[in-house]
């Protein structure tokens, strides 16, 4: 949702990216209910700090029934940044990578470096099971949150495209 | 004084005809039969969340994948998962089942359900949710296999309330 959805349509859409606005907490658990649903497809959600922390039981639900299939990256960049940019819990030592272990989620790490997040990122695409990636990034985001992609039409663009995947 | 069994092989039964294949929830005393019966259930998906919140979310990736699922929880539970179903389910359009029991009703002795109950409805008429009661067993089948008509048809969320008439035998 905000600074991630628009930075990850800014980079090019493609109609398998859904863009969860608004309901904050909620992008991890439509990713337990997508991978249960489809289980021999990869589901990754990008989150926020702010999101993950409005949510925390979910990481707990996720780790009970461990998708195998889902990836959760959470962009901490310590702070709201979509909304003014004030700091989160993160910023005075909220760990989410250890909330996440200490949840039984059976992969988890913590990146603070491009290419240690593009080692652990495929590493979690490679390994067969839930894994949840905290990534360390600056609180830096796109210059503005226009996208040119109405929400529904996403959301119905999204869905087609899953049936046309389990058509195939 | 106990929860009808019959009621409850009556409501899961009716879920399992309308196509539901993935169940959330979060228990209440009026809800234990129905869980179970997920439970034992190979061809369920049961998901035991922390918050009924998160059902919203879990509801609405099934949906989107392609699955019909419902929603188990108190009328508590339904009010601790408004924003999921304002900022999500209604503004992305997701249709939701949710079976709630609606505690705090006329014959409730527990004193801590009254309140709730008092704005269970209100609160479902202020976010123009259709909702309808479960309350005799001859019904229950016909009941909730319109209201998933409608969530499917509107793609919003529709609610059915457990009574105490249909759960509770004294
Ligand atoms: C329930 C709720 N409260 C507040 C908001 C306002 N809000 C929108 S984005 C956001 C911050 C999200 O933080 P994070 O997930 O860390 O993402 P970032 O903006 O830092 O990328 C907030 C608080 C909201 N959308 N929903
Ligand atoms: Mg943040």
């Amino acid at each position: 949702m905000g600074a991630v959805a628009a930075e990850l349509y800014s980079l090019g859409h493609r109609p398998n990216f859904f863009y969860l606005e608004h309901a904050m907490g909620l992008a991890s658990s439509t990713g337990l209910g997508l991978s249960l649903s489809l289980p021999n497809k990869k589901v990754i959600v990008l989150d926020g700090d702010g999101s993950m922390l409005i949510n925390l039981g979910s990481l707990s639900t996720l780790a009970r029934y461990r998708p195998r299939n889902l990836t959760i990256v959470i962009f901490d960049n310590e702070s709201l940044l979509s909304v003014g940019g004030f700091p989160t819990a993160t910023s005075t030592g909220t760990d989410l990578e250890g909330i996440a272990r200490d949840a039984e989620v059976p992969q988890t790490g913590t990146a603070r470096s491009v290419g240690e997040f593009a080692d652990r990122f495929q590493n979690a695409l490679n390994t067969d099971d839930l894994t949840v990636l905290v990534t360390k990034v600056e609180a830096v985001g796109p210059p503005g949150f226009h996208m040119d992609l109405a929400l529904l039409e996403n959301r119905f663009q999204f869905q087609r495209h899953i049936r046309s995947l389990e058509e195939r | 004084m106990v929860v009808s069994e019959e009621s409850s092989r009556t409501v899961y039964n009716s879920l399992k005809g309308v196509g539901v294949q993935l169940v959330s929830a979060l228990p209440e005393t009026w809800l234990v039969h129905l869980i179970r019966l997920a439970e034992e259930d190979p061809d369920m998906t049961l998901v035991r969340v922390n918050k009924e919140e998160e059902a919203v979310g879990i509801s609405a990736g099934a949906h989107l994948a392609g699955k019909t699922s419902a929603m188990l929880m108190q009328n508590h539970g339904f009010f601790a998962s408004i924003n999921g179903i304002v900022s999500f389910a209604m503004l992305y359009r997701i249709p939701l089942l949710m079976i709630i029991s609606y505690r705090g009703g006329m014959g409730e002795r527990d004193t801590w359900q009254t309140e709730g109950g008092r704005v269970t409805e209100p609160v479902l008429q202020a976010l123009g949710i259709n909702y309808t009661m479960l309350d005799s067993r001859d019904t229950v089948t016909h009941r909730i296999k319109e209201a998933h008509v409608l969530a499917e048809s509107s793609l919003r969320p529709v609610a059915l309330l457990l009574t105490r008439d249909l759960m509770w035998e004294d």
